[in-house]
């Protein structure tokens, strides 16, 4: 089946007039105003990236100080808050942002096959609220008030009497901006696949992308407010002498622990899903076919969204549970192996029966198979409770987590940047320098892991900072110091590809990779209008399945920023609809959220006065622009011709 | 694009030198350094006359939430709670209003500690760290609300029966003559 | 840090006993013994699992390798297709069927684990303190309960109890030697059973994050022949001894007269206060400061002047102490067995 290259009927002048309905303000301050899809998920990924390293940097110091027994370079306060930050950046800075806003901003309006995402304001809000919750960790770091309870800061050490000052509270309040911040960008996200997608895109024949995108929003949707929740009780705690965690007049600290890992267990699927999406789509593309099992695959996908909420006690079993509530969350917690499991048996027999070309992107995929198993399989002994009983809070449920989130979203991540990137930036990266990042990463990450898993089994609790000769760690750590130079070095090789690429690396053309969705039917990189003609699509892999004379979408205006809303189920045409165009007010209302949000820190005041600013800026926000007149000319009338 | 990130870089480097006093932590307070107090301090004959000079010490205790946590946890531990309840007094006078017998400065309060006072308060020299004593006093203060609300400790987990020195409302100590003096 | 030399030390034996054994994987006990059973047997599944999955993903891809440069057209196979549904389905259901044997064996191994409790257990009450432990066996009555503090003296082969409490923050009893772990959580207070079935000392730590000094919250436990245990119970309910040289007198009134009556029990004389570990028998532990130091005059003297430097942020004050005073309070200290 030939992949047809997408049908431009070009109109005179169409490609001048989008590109002026379309355009984005330039200048210092029309940075501020951008309201599309592609640069605010380029932002976020160009910003998780930088807190990435940032949060590698911390991890290095914590390998250097535990490189050898009680060496005193980092002392118990700074690597308290070196492992907190390190924590706290990786999952709430990056990993969230990276994977599912980023990535998911950036391709999820082009594989809908439509011009913007949905609340175009709502996403770029949730950049700036994101990066004010990032920058307000960090500044805290730097100011002495870094958080030092952990990335999960159990009560009662991060309450009110063990944790003076303000370190809990900058805590507490960076998850407040990045999980709404995370709630912004999946409403935007839900709403786009729902509605936005080219006709012809049914349910069943969207892509394994858009899929895992849509059950990844809507835990976001689920999860989140429990993590909001609890953080706002701790900050209550903390502020306003509330009594939620003081266990001495009837609060409860184990109350603390069930918010959180209600949340804290989909979050970590909030970040495998988009991976799995990744993986999904990769494996189709370098086996030359249609994924194997894109059934199973979506029920899997669907499943571990539900499961998902159903295994959180598995991070309390050493806390003294009853032994009913230990076996159930045991079983569920060995049940969400399954699907997992069904998506690598059809990732298996899509190569399997295919046609392997193992470029640079499918070979970061299989550096994913043989990592994220290994931390998939000791996940399989930690969901065991008499061994989760040995290893928990020991370096062998850090070389598990490691393995699955490295393994799990970083290899995946990796190999989704070498695969759009070429989209992105409109030129192919270096596939030697890429081969060298990949080896030296994967040695890199496998002797400092690894190595844990033995340190865990031979009694190294976590979050020590220091440790005594006799216990003999020391060989171990320092075989896992040493690993973390070759990957630092890995990292630089990415790095320096990425620029030296972005300025000399062969052009991309539209579609490098042959690929099937629909992101591959745009120039790389795309305008800001993204399609010239509105897509229909046939099947499962739009451009595969795109027949020679594939209809367009005809009637969507082009001197307003206009999107066809299709049908939910069956992605008919329903209705054109005008989004607004670029705006100051989502930056000035994140500017107003965050005074109030920081403020309360200082003074439940915080919220009451700096409410008065955000109400402002909402009401500039949600003025009724009204509709654009309409043409002297008769609009023309919805057209769509496809073939069922 | 790149002045934005030099912009940045500059601001976060000065914040690096600047840091928070309030979150400054001293672990291993230098053992020769408050040996300061020790002398008995000779001053008018009415209490509370020409209140000592508090040196330096005194400032880096009150502005640390660590420290005047601590003070806190030490209040508790060493049971000043036995005679001064947790404030309102008993055996002894009460500790959250704005009388104070003997000044309200940190030194006052400190060679309170120290020293003894007539009528049951005992003598914790060689007893209490100088440094724990500074601690101390750094708490007894913000029980009347003297300290910062951001430096004041917040709620403890233990049974308390009076809300957090956090949102204790400042009250001006009462001078010789019972008025208000001029907040410092 | 303190530096000490080890050369004396391993002379007096007490390098011999520190660190008491630690890994899961020299379970000295029943609790141990069946988690580490359950180990190998999920390691060996997963072991297979793993290789058979790697074997599986590497003959997908030798098989269907093509180095060609370009993308190459898009192809179907639908016979292939219908072989792999019948792959798929089949290694799923085995892998239904593997986890459900994990989930049963280690269901098996939890009621094993919880199992082993007795109507006569030894008692042994628990409390977490920011950063050592307190150990208390109680008994109905008062003046038979033994206070100590770091070190857990138990007998060979008898079901042990220990009570959980904290007073603090959340910590966690872990001896990965004896059995899994279990969090000692402020306002809640469960029972945790454990067997040793070997003479020996056996080192744990506190296994979950609680605060500065959470790196050196060790403990010991220290399991002994019946009679062993009953001397040293008895030992332990003694007041201290009444000193009787001028040296040890002057150290008692060293103790007495500085910081250390602040915070520190020694049963017979006016010290009383009970913030920091009971120090009556200070003198018959292996190790200070919670599994530190060893218990030596030069360990224990540079422990008392600054703690600080030792274990930065723990609760015990530096004490400058003129060195003859110093001195005495060490001889004192050391006759407190």
């Amino acid at each position: 089946m030939a992949i047809s290259e997408p049908v431009v009927v070009p109109q005179s002048g169409a490609a001048d007039r989008l590109a002026r309905t379309w355009a984005q303000p330039r200048g210092f301050w029309g940075w501020f105003q951008n309201v599309h899809h592609t640069a605010i998920g380029v932002r976020f990924m160009v910003t998780s990236f930088i807190f990435f390293l940032l949060g590698g940097v911390l991890a290095a110091m914590m390998r250097w100080q535990l490189v050898r027994p009680e060496h005193n370079a980092i002392g118990p306060d700074l690597y308290n808050q070196l492992f907190t930050v390190h924590g706290s950046t990786m999952i709430f800075l990056f990993a969230v942002p990276m994977m599912f806003q980023g990535f998911g901003v950036y391709v999820v309006p082009h594989m809908c096959g439509t011009r913007n995402i949905a609340f175009p304001r709502l996403n770029a809000f949730s950049y700036y609220i994101y990066v004010v919750g990032a920058l307000l960790l960090w500044v805290g770091l730097f100011l002495k008030t870094g958080a030092d309870a952990g990335w999960f800061a159990y009560v009662p050490l991060s309450g009110p009497e063990f944790t003076p000052g303000k370190r809990s509270d900058f805590w507490a309040q960076m998850i407040t901006f990045t999980e709404v911040s995370a709630l912004g960008v999946a409403i935007c996200i839900t709403t786009t696949i729902l509605r936005y997608r080219a006709p012809g895109m049914t349910l069943n024949r969207m892509p394994i992308l858009l899929w895992e995108k849509l059950v990844t929003s809507i835990m976001v949707i689920f999860a989140m407010p429990s993590v909001m929740v609890v953080s706002s009780m701790l900050l209550m705690d903390r502020t306003i002498n509330t009594q939620f965690f003081n266990p001495s007049v009837g609060g409860d600290v184990l109350l603390y622990q069930h918010l959180f890992w209600f949340f804290g267990h989909p979050e970590v699927y909030i970040i495998f899903l988009p991976a799995t999406a990744i993986v999904s789509t990769v494996v189709a593309v370098f086996a030359r076919r249609h994924i194997f099992g894109y059934v199973p695959i979506v029920t899997s996908v669907v499943a571990t969204g539900f499961l998902g909420f159903s295994v959180w006690v598995h991070h309390m079993f050493a806390t003294g549970l009853p032994q009913m509530s230990a076996s159930f969350f045991t079983a569920a917690s060995l049940m969400i192996v399954i699907p997992t499991a069904v998506q690598f048996y059809c990732w298996m027999a899509t190569i399997w029966h295919g046609r392997l070309q193992l470029k640079l992107p499918m070979l970061w995929i299989f550096g994913f198979f043989f990592v994220f198993l290994i931390g998939g399989l000791s996940g399989v002994m930690l969901a065991s409770v008499p061994l989760d009983w040995q290893v928990h809070d020991t370096f062998f449920v850090v070389a598990h987590f490691h393995y699955v989130l490295i393994g799990g979203a970083l290899f995946p991540m990796f190999g989704g940047m070498y695969f759009w990137i070429p989209k992105i930036t409109g030129r192919m990266m270096n596939d030697r320098l890429g081969k060298i990042h990949f080896w030296l990463f994967f040695v890199g990450f496998n002797l400092t892991f690894f190595t844990m898993h033995f340190l865990g089994l031979h009694g190294m609790p976590r979050r020590v900072y220091t440790y005594t000769p006799e216990m003999r760690w020391g060989a171990l750590n320092l075989l896992a110091t040493i690993g973390v130079v070759f990957m630092t070095a890995g990292i630089l090789v990415f790095i320096a590809n990425f620029f030296q690429s972005k300025a000399t690396g062969r052009f991309a053309g539209p579609n490098p990779w042959g690929a099937g969705s629909l992101e591959w039917a745009t120039p790389s990189p795309p305008p800001h209008y993204n399609f010239l003609e509105l897509p229909t699509v046939n099947g499962r892999e739009a451009l595969w399945e795109a027949e020679p004379n594939q209809p367009i979408v005809g009637g969507v205006r082009e001197d307003i920023p206009e999107v066809l809303v299709t049908n939910t189920l069956d992605s008919e045409p329903e209705y054109r609809d005008e989004l607004p165009g670029p705006s100051i007010w989502p930056f000035l209302t994140a500017i107003a959220v965050s005074i109030a949000f920081i403020w309360s820190i200082f003074s439940p005041w915080g919220i009451a006065y700096g409410a008065i600013p955000v109400v402002i800026t909402l009401i500039g926000w949600l003025w009724p622009r009204g509709h654009s007149p309409s043409p002297r000319v008769p609009e023309p009338a919805l057209e769509a011709r496809w073939i069922r | 694009m790149r002045n934005r990130v030099s912009i940045a870089m500059t601001i976060l480097l000065l914040l690096s030198i600047t840091s928070c006093k309030r979150e400054e932590r001293q672990l291993r307070p230098d053992p020769n350094a408050s040996q300061t107090l020790n002398t008995v301090q000779v001053s008018g004959l009415n209490p509370g006359a020409n209140s000592i000079s508090s040196p330096p010490p005194a400032g880096q205790y009150e502005e640390s939430a660590y420290a005047v946590s601590q003070g806190k946890t030490l209040y508790n531990q060493y049971n000043c709670v036995g005679c001064h309840a947790n404030g309102g007094g008993g055996i002894g006078p009460p500790l959250m209003d704005n009388n104070w017998i003997y000044g309200s400065e940190p030194g006052n309060v400190f060679a309170t500690i120290m020293q003894g006072r007539p009528n049951g308060m005992p003598s914790f020299r060689n007893r209490i760290p100088e440094y724990q004593a500074w601690e101390i006093a750094a708490y007894v203060r913000s029980m009347s609300g003297l300290l910062p609300k951001d430096v004041a400790p917040s709620r403890s987990d233990q049974l308390y029966v009076k809300p957090a020195e956090q949102s204790m409302p400042y009250q001006a100590p009462a001078g010789v003559t019972g008025e208000p003096e001029e907040k410092k | 840090m303190i530096g000490f030399s080890r050369v004396p030390l391993l002379a007096a034996g007490v390098f011999a006993s520190y660190p008491g054994d630690h890994s899961i994987l020299h379970p000295a006990g029943p609790q141990a013994s069946n988690i580490e059973w359950l180990y190998w047997v999920i390691f060996w599944i997963v072991f297979v699992v793993y290789v058979v999955v790697v074997l599986g993903f590497m003959r997908a891809g030798a098989r269907t390798y093509t180095s060609a440069d370009e993308m190459l057209p898009i192809m179907k196979d639908e016979a292939g297709d219908r072989r792999a549904s019948w792959a798929v389905g089949s290694a799923i259901t085995i892998t239904v069927l593997t986890l459900f044997a994990v989930l049963v064996m280690s269901e098996i191994t939890g009621k094993k684990v919880e199992g082993e409790t007795s109507k006569n257990p030894v008692t042994i009450q628990v409390i977490g303190h920011q950063w050592w432990w307190e150990v208390i066996y109680p008994d109905p009555q008062a003046d038979q309960t033994v206070t100590t503090a770091n070190e857990i003296h138990v007998p060979v082969g008898k079901r042990v109890v220990i009570l959980t409490n904290s007073a603090d923050v959340i910590h966690s009893f872990w001896a990965p030697s004896i059995n899994g772990k279990r969090d000692l959580l402020p306002g809640y207070s469960s029972a945790f059973w454990l067997q040793i079935d070997q003479p020996g000392v056996y080192h744990g730590q506190c296994a979950e994050f609680c605060g500065l000094q959470h790196a050196h919250m060790g403990f010991s436990i220290v399991a002994e022949r019946e009679d062993a245990f009953s001397q040293w119970k008895a030992q332990q309910l003694k007041p201290a001894q009444d000193p009787t040289e001028l040296v040890t007198v002057h150290g008692r009134d060293v103790f007495l007269t500085h910081a250390c009556v602040m915070c520190h029990t020694i049963r017979g004389t006016d010290a009383g206060s009970r913030l920091g570990p009971d120090l009556t028998h200070i003198a018959s532990r292996q190790m200070i400061a919670a599994e530190t130091l060893p218990n030596t005059p030069g360990a224990l003297a540079g422990w008392i002047v600054d703690p600080q430097r030792i274990k930065p942020g723990n609760r015990m004050s530096p004490n400058p102490l003129q060195p003859d005073d110093l001195q005495a309070l060490i001889t004192y200290l050391q006759t407190l067995k």
